[in-house]
């Protein structure tokens, strides 16, 4: 029974024993790796992944999932490519952009509440609907962006690079919502059990729905970040970021049961996490087939001890009759 | 508020006035066109709480479930202070001030106690912070239901580090903080210890004392009559004796709750019980489930297991069938020992389980009659080196079994089975089952939720795969059933059995007495019990 409690214990900071380790391996191999300006250099690569994981954990805080972000990331991309080479402006390109995000989320967030089919279902076939459309518009082909959209992503505010100010601002507004409103803890207890909390009178549908704008929302705010740090919309711009999404919150300690996760320092921890691996690997000049063979064992980790916790849960508090 | 004047109608002893809190009239309620309460009607008073007992299925949950807005009446009506009552959802319940706290109760593990207590609504910041959550407002309202119901505990405890007794006195405290003045407490000891229960009751009589009326349901008798100023004795759906506690003993409430016989009708049995043991069970234990249950089960023999919900009847069956671990003991069917885990391997050996659960766990409901019937015995109509599936030769085994169960001629083999009623799809369930010739079928509430007919036909089939050579076992929460249908009955309790009765010294009264159990034998695992004050 002890022996439990400890190894659930150990699983529930498992994010920060990761974090840790990574740290240190890395930091052994190469000294290079914790050279202060890589350290920020890290930070503000991951700002992007960071975002659309935050929009992720709300999904997955629901028990629910979000494979499309980085199609819609794509279309997003795709579209304000298109009207700033029309000559329209930034703002316009921006606004663009974030439109793209809403309306997509507001589609999944429609075909699961009001058609009731499966998240999973839904979001994958947005994931080919939103890929085939981005290709249609760009004609398969890369496309370069503007200097004034690059400029977005070198330029400082009070000496912050811009994306990390996004990363923080939007980081800070999801943990706010998440654990300082009603619609925050509500939605805690929709991933518990939706049906109970149906009956304590929440709103579970229009929150479910809520939640999968939100996250159309932030893939097109990390699409942004980005787009403006590549300076082009490639063919493969957003390419299965859903799953480094998912492993980000994952890791961070999100359940993909529902129900259990934070934004700070979960998610932002796992998102960062995986962004250090990548750069840890650069550094080490590793051979690049290696990198989708480390991402997947990532991804599997981060699953694995998810399942094993969940398992160790259930099984304390199996129902008990003597 | 002065008393409204009004009409009361049909009481049985006209002992309540005009300060009646709640009164019900002539309740009428039925599912799938089986009646499970007839004109029931009950008055109670402000302040007072009332005693509902009956056996299982007498009627008692489905007339909270009215009461608490989970289910509405056919017919009759509820007055609530005077006004009419007649809750919607659980929400119109509570904006009236009624409290139903489940047997199971509905709290979030993943919350913390002061979000589940105001988890529609919370104290929020008026001007600032864009109507977020309030913490400090939350945390002394919460902090002030706690008190009341004497919990020390701090508001920001997570829901799943409490005790069974601690989130009960949660759901107390929520009660409260809707300022209810009905509760309806259900089985609300079952889980909880000593020590938690006398700190129960100690609340409880607070709250009576503070005008707080309530409804109380349990099996535990003394308790009932420690608690209750007015007992309300349910069998079959009617009530059949009301009154002051004073009116009431324990032997009292026992007999109207069984009541004169059913007129039920059961097929004759013509074998009696061989000697060979075709099922042998020593000394199985699962801590926390079942302990120390050994029994044999004969060839040609009905064996029954009875018990309260809860007792771990079901919990023993999905042992036996695999479902579920089991630390110690062993298993034999046949003289061959069963493996501990998994009923792959026992469905090979003879075994056959019809779940209480049909919908979920006995049927295929989208899949056609014939899908479903095939299921198990798939393996059996296979021939040729490539092991193909024999088409002619099943659908005419099929044809048989659906003749030989007595499923109606106009279902068509291919429809799909969720298009069937209740007692059409217990029969698919059962010949699924015949269809691998058990040597041993337990049967864990057969006849639940269809009609007489389809109970009889389910017998019929029990009585002649028993003649045939099976052993057979019966899980049922009417004791009717039991008695009518085994040669043998095992009284469960608390995850032992308790008691067995032989078949013609059935006596119902014994029966329950031995699945009530005496409150002051009850045992609890020392894991349960912690944390609440003295």
């Amino acid at each position: 029974m002890n022996g439990r409690r400890l190894l659930l214990m150990l699983l529930n900071q498992v994010s920060w024993l990761l974090f840790a380790s990574v740290l240190i391996v890395f930091g052994i191999l190469s000294p290079r790796f914790l050279d202060g300006a890589n350290l920020v250099n890290i930070l503000i690569q991951s700002s992007s992944l960071a975002i659309v994981a935050t929009g992720m954990t709300f999904v997955l805080l629901t028990a629910g999932v979000d494979l499309s972000v980085g199609a819609i990331m794509f279309v997003a991309a795709a579209f304000a490519g298109k009207l700033m080479l029309a000559g329209f402006s930034l703002s316009t390109a921006l606004i663009g952009m974030m439109s793209v995000g809403l309306v997509f989320g507001a589609v999944n967030g429609f075909l699961v509440t009001r058609l009731r089919i499966v998240a999973f279902i839904v979001t994958l076939a947005m994931l080919y609907l939103g890929r085939g459309l981005g290709l249609w518009i760009t004609q398969t082909r890369a496309m370069n962006l503007p200097e004034s959209f690059l400029h977005l992503g070198s330029s400082r505010i009070l000496g912050v690079p811009i994306p990390l100010l996004l990363f923080t601002g939007t980081v800070a507004v999801a943990h706010w919502i998440l654990a300082r409103t009603p619609f925050g803890r509500q939605l805690y207890a929709i991933g518990q059990d939706a049906e109970a909390a149906r009956k304590a009178g929440v709103h579970t549908r229009l929150w479910l729905f809520s939640v999968y704008v939100i996250s159309g929302l932030c893939a097109a705010l990390g699409g942004i970040v980005s787009l403006a740090q590549l300076g082009a919309v490639s063919p493969t711009f957003g390419q299965q970021r859903e799953f480094s999404a998912i492993a980000a919150a994952v890791l961070g300690g999100t359940s993909l049961f529902g129900g259990r996760g934070k934004v700070f320092p979960g998610t932002v921890l796992g998102a960062v996490l995986i962004q250090m691996v990548e750069n840890g690997l650069v550094i080490l000049n590793a051979n690049p087939y290696l990198y989708p063979l480390i991402t997947s064992a990532i991804i599997f980790m981060a699953v694995l001890i998810d399942c094993a916790r969940y398992e160790l849960m259930a099984r304390m508090n199996r129902r008990r009759i003597r | 508020m002065s008393p409204p004047a009004l009409s009361v109608p049909v009481q049985r002893k006209g002992e309540s006035s005009g300060e009646d809190l709640l009164i019900l009239s002539q309740l009428n309620k039925s599912f799938f066109g089986n009646p499970v309460l007839k004109d029931v009607s009950l008055a109670l008073g402000r302040g007072q709480t009332l005693g509902l007992v009956g056996e299982n299925g007498a009627g008692k949950s489905t007339l909270m479930n009215i009461l608490g807005g989970n289910f509405q009446a056919d017919s009759g009506t509820m007055t609530l202070m005077g006004k009419p009552y007649a809750p919607r959802n659980p929400q119109d319940a509570s904006a009236r001030g009624i409290a139903f706290i489940h047997q199971e109760l509905n709290l979030f593990g993943n919350l913390s106690i002061g979000e589940n207590l105001f988890l529609t609504a919370f104290p929020r910041h008026r001007f600032y912070w864009g109507g977020s959550i309030d913490r400090r407002s939350l945390r002394k309202r919460t902090q002030a239901l706690l008190e009341r119901v004497g919990l020390d505990l701090a508001p920001d405890t997570l829901v799943s580090q409490l005790s069974p007794g601690e989130r009960q006195l949660v759901e107390i405290a929520k009660a409260l903080s809707i300022d209810a003045q009905l509760i309806i407490f259900d089985e609300p000891t079952t889980s909880l210890t000593v020590r938690e229960c006398e700190h129960l009751f100690r609340l409880l009589r607070q709250l009576q004392s503070s005008g707080i009326a309530a409804v109380y349901i349990s099996h535990v008798l003394q308790d009932v009559l420690q608690m209750s100023n007015r007992i309300a004795v349910l069998r079959d759906g009617q009530v059949v004796g009301e009154g002051p506690t004073g009116n009431f003993k324990i032997d009292r409430m026992v007999s109207l709750m069984v009541g004169r016989n059913l007129s039920q009708f059961y097929p004759e049995k013509q074998v009696q019980p061989s000697r060979d043991v075709v099922l042998e069970a020593r000394r199985l234990s699962q801590s926390g489930i079942i302990a120390d249950i050994s029994f044999q089960l004969h060839r040609h023999e009905i064996l029954g297991i009875g018990g309260l919900m809860g007792s771990g009847r079901t919990e023993l069956a999905r042992i036996l069938f695999g479902l579920e671990p089991c630390e110690a003991g062993t298993l034999e069917l046949l003289g061959k020992p069963l493996r501990r885990h998994g009923p792959r391997s026992r469905i090979k050996q003879g075994l056959a389980f019809l779940s209480e659960n049909r919908r979920d766990e006995g049927l295929c409901p989208t899949a056609s009659i014939r899908d479903n019937m095939a299921l198990v015995s798939l393996e059996k109509h296979v021939g040729g080196p490539l092991g193909v599936l024999r088409q002619k030769r099943l659908d005419s085994v099929l044809k048989d079994m659906a003749k030989a169960v007595g499923l109606s001629a106009r279902s068509q083999m291919t429809g799909a089975v969720n298009q069937l009623s209740g007692g059409n799809q217990q029969k698919i369930v059962l010949a699924k089952w015949l269809l691998n010739a058990p040597a041993v079928f337990i049967l864990d509430e057969p006849t639940r939720g269809i009609d007489v007919g389809a109970k009889y036909e389910v017998y019929r089939l029990m009585v002649n795969l028993a003649a045939a050579g099976a052993g057979v076992i019966l899980i049922s929460s009417e004791v009717e059933e039991l008695m009518g249908m085994c040669d043998r009955i095992l009284v469960m309790a608390n995850g032992e059995i308790h008691d067995e009765l032989c078949r013609p010294h059935f006596d119902r009264e014994r029966f329950l007495r031995a699945a009530l159990m005496d409150p002051i034998q009850r045992v609890t695992s020392p894991s349960v019990d912690k944390g609440l004050p003295r």
